[in-house]
C-alpha cells in the first residue's frame, strides 16, 4: 500500500560541462542493477548498458575541435502532454512497461515481457535493450549479485528504472519513520551518487525544494508553440533530447556551450536560430 | 520459472568501510553487504581523499574478487604448466631456492620489483631484501616515484611533491590527465568538477584533445615529447622579464645563475616555438599569465604520469613552480617530507647480508635491470621476486622483458591474478585482494594532504590466498636462521600494529589518519645543478613519418590489475571492436586511409594490423593508441582484445635518470 500520496515527478539534470566521460555512472549502474556482461561487448547494439555515455563533437577541424560527453539513461518520458503515454508504454501489448503516475517512472516488468521488442522500436532514445542470451556469470561471480534487482533472462527487454528499488527502500523508510515525505537525500540513483564530478542531480521535479527543480525550473504549462511539450525548462542552459517530439523526458541536460545544446535535436538549416532562445515561459513563474 | 537464472539470496543489509587500493588514488569506500556477501561498492562520504566520490574501477572491485584469472592456490611451474601445491610446499621451495643464493655468498643476485615503495607491505619486502642482503630492490615507475625523483633532484632526499589543485586559480598542465586518471583520480575529477565555480583557469598542453583538454579553459597542442623544452622556454621568459618570486629565490642554490644564463641562450622563444610547434606569442602569453596568477600550479606527468616519462620534463615543469614562488602555500605546490609513520625494527643482518647489501645496485630502474640482464651472457640476477607489478605487460617492449625473465633461473610472483608476469614465473604465491585483507594505505601521487587509511577485510578470502605481508613473513621463516629473526611477528596483522604503533590507535578507531594537510612549514632550498647542465631531451626513436603516442584512457587501467569486465564493457567501439584495435589519426594527415578502415601500423619495434578512427582532436602527424589493452591473461572477458601499445615502443633511457623516457615512437601507417 502506498502511503505517500503525493504525485512525484522524479527526474534528473546532467551538467555536460562537468561530465568527464569517465564511465563511473555506467559501471555503478551495472553493479547496482545486476547488469550482465558477455565475452564481447564491443557491438554496442547488443551491449546492455542502461546508462550509456555518448561522445559528442562540434565537428570542427583541428585545432578548433571540441568534445563533450552525454550520459544517457532511460529518459522516463511522460509522453504527449505529459499524460503518461510514453512511446514505449503506448505500444507494449503485455503491459510489461507502465507509467507510474505517482512517480513519473517508466517501469519494466520482466516476467510480463514476452520479447516483442515493440518498445525498443518506439523508443527514440535507444534506451532499451534486449536479452538475446541468458546472462552467465563466471563461476562464483554470481555471489556479488544484489537481491534488490532481479537478474533478467533471455527474451526480455530491460532498461534503466531510475533505481526504482531505491525509491521503494526510501518509501519504506519514510513510512517506518511515520513520515509521508521522502527526503531528497534518501532517494538518489546509483549513477547520481557515484558521479565523481557531481555532474548528475536527481530529485523530484515537482518539489520546489529539490535541487533538480531549482536548476531546471520546469514550466508546468504546455509550450504555447507546441502543446505536446510540457515541462520545458526556464533555464536557458537546460535542454532535453528531441524535445519537440513531445515525449517529455524527465532527464534534462545542461551546458553553457551552444553547439552542445544544438546536438539535442536534429535541426534543419536555419531551424536552430529560431528556437535557440525559446525557453519555458516566465509568465507562469 | 527460469531455474537457470540466479536468484540472489536476500539477507540482512549492512555497510562497512574500507580503503580501495587498486590504484594510487586511495579512496575511502563503503561496501554494502547482504549477510556476509558484498554486493556493491560506493564512495565513502567524509573520507579526506575522495569525499564520497568513487570511480568505475573501485565500483568494479567485486569483479576482481571473483575474477576468472584469480590465482586460487600456490602454483609451481613444471614443464611449462602450473601445478597447484600447498602453501607449505611453496614456501619451502622458495626458501630452499633463495637459501642457495645465501649459501653461495651471493645474496645480491636476488632482485625484487614492487608496484610502489610506500606502505608497510612494500616496507616488508624492503626489510626482506635488507635482511637477505641485496640492494636490488626496484619499484615500477609510477607518478609518485617520478615526483620523489623530481623533488630529490631539486630539493634533496626524502621529499615528494603535492599539488593543491583544489585551491589553485591557474593550473598549467603539461599533459597531466587530470580527468584521465592522473594522480588520485577521483580527487582530481572533483577538483575539476568545481573548477568553473572557483573561476580557476586550466591550460592543458598536449598533442591530443584528451578529455582533460576538452574540459580545459584552453587547449594548446604541442609536438609530442617536447614538453620539457616548452617548460624551459617558459622559465627563460620568466627569468628574462624578472617575473619570479624574489623571496622564494633566496633559497635558490647551486647553479641558479648558470641555469638563468643557459635557458636564455639555449631556449629563446623562436627556437622553442620551432621545437614545440606553439607560436612564440602563445608561449610568452601563457608564461606571463602563469606568473601573474595569484595561486599558480604547473603540473608534470603526461597522461596518468606513470610509465615512461622523463626527469628533465618533471624538473623543468616544477622549476616553473619554484620561480612562481607559490611553493608551500595554499593553492600551490607542496614540497612535502615523505610520510614517516612506519617504524620497522632494524633487520638482523648476518655477515652474508652485510656484504651483499653493501654491493652496488645493479640498476636504478626496471628497464635498466632488464638491459643489464640482456647484455650479460649469464644473468647477474639469479632469483627475482615480483609483487603487485606486471612489468611483462606494463613497460615498453614487454618481449624484451620476457626474454630477460627467461634468463633468470628462478622467478617468484606474489600476485592475485594470473597476469603476464605471473605466467612467466616459476612459482606463484597468490595473495588476497584488497577486499580480503588488512593493510595500511598511504595516499600519494601528488595530493596536497597526506592521509593514511586502513583497509580491512570485507569478506573472507574467496580462494586459498594469504595477505602479501604474511607471504613475506612466510618466505623469511622458510629461509630460517638470521632471516627468520628479522621477521619475528606472529602474523602480518601483528607486524602492522607494531610498525604503525604511532598512529595505530586512531587508525583503527577512525579508519584513517591525516598526517598533514596544510602547506609544509619552513623554507626549502632549490638546487639547479641538474637543469643548468641542459640535459638532453629524449626524442622518439626512429625516423618514420608519424609519431605514435600512448593514450591514457580512464576506463582502461594500464598496469595492475588488468581492466574488469565492466570496465571493458564501457570501452568505446571507436577504440575496440571485437578484437580489433583502433588508432586515432587526424583526417588531414590520413591520406588514402578510410575512417573505420583497416591499416598496418609499423614502428621500429614491430608491426600490427589496426583499424583507423578519424579524430579531429589529434594533431596531424600524430597517431594515438589507447594503452592497457591487448592482455593475454586468463580472462576471456578482458584478454585477447586489441593491441598492447607497449609492444610497439622500444625503451629509450634518459642518460641522467636511468629511466625509460620514450614517450611514443616514430611510426608509419598504410592501408591494409
Amino acid at each position: 500500500m502506498i502511503h505517500d500520496k503525493k504525485a512525484h515527478k522524479y527526474g534528473m539534470v546532467i551538467d555536460l560541462d562537468k561530465c568527464t566521460g569517465c564511465g563511473t555512472c555506467a559501471v555503478s549502474c551495472m553493479s547496482e542493477n545486476n547488469v550482465p556482461f558477455k565475452e564481447d561487448e564491443s557491438d554496442k547494439k547488443d551491449s546492455i548498458t542502461w546508462m550509456r555515455v555518448y561522445r559528442l563533437t562540434n565537428n570542427k577541424p583541428f585545432p578548433d575541435t571540441e568534445v563533450a560527453f552525454l550520459p544517457r539513461p532511460c529518459q522516463h518520458c511522460g509522453g504527449k502532454g505529459d499524460h503518461g503515454h510514453s512511446p514505449c508504454v503506448s505500444v507494449c501489448p503485455a503491459t510489461a512497461t507502465d507509467y507510474g503516475y505517482d512517480t513519473g517512472i517508466v517501469s519494466q516488468i520482466y516476467t510480463r515481457c514476452f520479447g516483442c521488442r515493440y518498445c525498443m522500436a518506439a523508443c527514440p532514445y535507444h534506451a532499451r535493450y534486449f536479452n538475446w542470451w541468458d546472462p552467465v556469470w563466471p563461476e562464483g561471480m554470481e555471489k556479488y549479485l544484489s537481491p534488490n534487482v532481479s537478474p533478467r533472462m533471455r527474451g526480455v527487454v530491460e532498461k534503466c528504472s531510475f533505481c526504482y528499488h531505491r525509491y521503494q527502500l526510501a518509501r519504506e523508510k519514510a513510512y517506518a519513520n511515520g513520515s509521508d515525505e521522502i527526503p531528497e537525500a534518501d532517494y538518489q540513483t546509483a549513477c547520481t551518487t557515484a558521479c565523481p564530478a557531481g555532474a548528475i542531480v536527481f530529485g523530484d521535479l515537482n518539489n520546489p525544494s529539490h535541487k533538480v527543480h531549482q536548476i531546471v525550473k520546469p514550466d508546468p504549462h504546455p509550450d504555447p508553440l507546441n502543446p505536446d511539450v510540457v515541462g520545458k525548462s526556464r533555464n536557458p542552459k537546460v535542454f532535453r533530447l528531441l524535445e519537440r517530439l513531445g515525449t517529455n523526458p524527465k532527464v534534462y541536460y545542461m551546458s553553457e556551450r551552444e553547439w552542445v545544446r544544438k546536438l539535442g535535436d536534429h535541426y534543419l538549416d536555419g531551424e536552430w536560430d529560431k528556437v535557440k532562445n525559446v525557453y519555458g515561459s516566465a509568465s507562469h513563474e | 520459472n527460469w531455474p537457470w537464472t540466479p536468484v540472489p539470496p536476500d539477507g540482512e543489509v549492512s555497510y562497512d568501510r574500507t580503503v580501495c587500493h587498486l590504484c594510487p588514488g586511495t579512496c575511502g569506500i563503503s561496501v554494502r553487504k547482504i549477510d556476509d556477501r558484498p554486493v556493491k561498492i560506493e564512495g565513502l562520504d567524509s573520507y579526506p581523499v575522495n569525499n564520497g566520490g568513487v570511480c568505475l574501477h573501485g565500483i568494479a572491485g567485486l569483479q576482481y574478487l571473483y575474477d576468472p584469472s584469480r590465482v586460487k592456490s600456490p602454483l609451481k611451474k613444471i614443464n611449462n604448466r602450473f601445478v597447484p601445491i600447498s602453501w607449505d610446499e611453496a614456501l619451502t621451495l622458495v626458501g630452499d631456492r633463495l637459501g642457495e643464493l645465501r649459501n653461495d655468498q651471493n645474496p645480491e643476485a636476488l632482485a625484487c620489483i614492487t608496484g610502489s615503495d610506500q606502505g608497510s607491505v612494500p616496507g616488508l619486502f624492503n626489510h626482506f631484501m635488507a635482511a637477505f642482503g641485496s640492494p636490488n630492490y626496484l619499484t615500477m615507475p609510477d607518478l609518485e616515484s617520478w615526483l620523489v625523483r623530481t623533488a630529490k633532484t631539486l630539493h634533496g632526499d626524502a621529499y615528494t611533491l603535492g599539488f593543491d589543485i583544489d585551491h589553485s586559480d591557474f593550473i598549467l598542465s603539461f599533459g597531466a590527465g587530470l580527468i584521465d586518471g592522473w594522480g588520485s583520480p577521483v580527487a582530481c575529477i572533483q577538483a575539476m568538477g568545481n573548477r568553473r565555480q572557483r573561476q580557476a583557469t586550466l591550460v592543458q598542453i598536449e598533442p591530443r584533445l584528451s578529455n582533460t583538454a576538452a574540459g580545459a579553459s584552453q587547449w594548446i597542442p604541442i609536438n609530442p615529447g617536447t614538453e620539457a623544452d616548452l617548460a624551459m622556454g617558459m622559465c627563460a621568459v620568466l627569468l628574462k622579464e624578472n617575473r619570479f618570486d624574489p623571496v622564494f629565490a633566496q633559497g635558490f642554490k647551486g647553479g641558479f645563475m648558470r641555469f638563468t644564463a643557459m635557458v636564455q641562450k639555449e631556449y629563446p622563444l623562436d627556437k622553442v616555438a620551432g621545437v614545440t610547434g606553439i607560436s612564440a606569442a602563445d608561449i610568452q602569453k601563457t608564461a606571463v599569465a602563469f606568473a601573474k596568477a595569484k595561486m599558480p600550479v604547473a603540473l608534470p606527468g603526461k597522461g596518468r604520469g606513470e610509465g615512461a616519462q622523463n626527469l628533465k620534463e618533471f624538473a623543468a615543469v616544477h622549476t616553473l613552480n619554484c620561480l612562481s614562488g607559490n611553493v608551500n602555500k595554499q593553492g600551490g605546490t607542496f614540497v612535502k617530507p615523505l610520510p614517516k609513520y612506519l617504524n620497522f625494527p632494524d633487520p638482523v643482518q648476518d655477515a652474508v647480508a652485510l656484504k651483499g647489501a653493501a654491493a652496488a645496485p645493479l640498476a636504478g630502474s626496471v628497464q635498466e635491470l632488464v638491459t643489464r640482464i640482456d647484455k650479460s651472457g649469464e644473468s647477474p640476477v639469479k632469483a627475482l621476486l615480483v609483487y603487485n607489478a606486471n612489468p611483462c605487460f606494463a613497460l615498453n617492449d614487454p618481449f624484451r622483458i620476457l626474454a630477460a625473465f627467461e634468463k633468470i633461473p628462478f622467478k617468484v610472483c606474489v600476485t592475485s591474478f594470473m597476469d603476464e608476469t605471473a605466467m612467466a614465473s616459476d612459482v606463484i604465491l597468490p595473495v588476497s585482494t584488497f577486499l580480503e585483507r588488512m593493510e595500511d594505505v598511504p595516499s600519494k601521487a601528488g595530493l596536497a594532504a597526506t592521509v593514511v587509511g586502513l583497509s580491512k577485510p570485507m569478506v573472507k578470502p574467496v580462494f586459498n590466498t594469504r595477505s602479501p605481508g604474511d607471504v613475506v613473513i612466510g618466505m623469511a621463516r622458510a629461509l630460517g636462521g638470521d632471516m627468520a629473526k628479522s621477521f619475528a611477528w606472529d602474523s602480518y596483522d601483528a607486524c602492522l600494529e607494531q610498525v604503525t604503533a604511532r598512529i595505530w590507535g586512531p587508525l583503527v578507531r577512525k579508519g584513517h589518519v591525516v598526517l598533514s594537510e596544510n602547506p609544509p612549514a619552513g623554507s626549502v632550498e632549490t638546487d639547479f645543478e641538474f637543469l643548468a647542465e641542459n640535459p638532453v631531451t629524449v626524442k622518439p626513436a626512429g625516423d618514420l613519418e608519424f609519431t605514435l603516442i600512448p593514450i591514457d584512457y580512464f576506463r582502461v587501467p594500464p598496469t595492475v590489475p588488468a581492466p574488469s569486465p565492466f570496465a571493458i564493457k564501457t570501452v568505446s567501439d571507436r577504440i575496440l571492436r571485437g578484437t580489433d584495435m583502433f588508432v586515432e589519426i587526424n583526417p588531414q594527415s590520413a591520406k588514402n586511409l578510410k575512417d573505420g578502415g583497416f591499416a598496418t601500423l609499423t614502428t621500429p619495434a614491430g608491426s600490427v594490423p589496426v583499424r583507423v578512427h578519424f579524430n579531429d582532436g589529434i594533431m596531424p602527424g600524430v597517431i594515438g593508441m589507447v594503452k592497457g589493452l591487448g592482455h593475454t591473461l586468463d580472462n576471456r572477458y578482458v584478454s585477447g582484445k586489441g593491441v598492447n601499445i607497449n609492444a610497439l615502443i622500444s625503451p629509450k633511457i634518459e642518460p641522467n635518470s636511468g629511466m625509460d623516457a620514450a614517450f611514443g615512437i616514430k611510426a608509419g601507417i598504410s592501408k591494409a
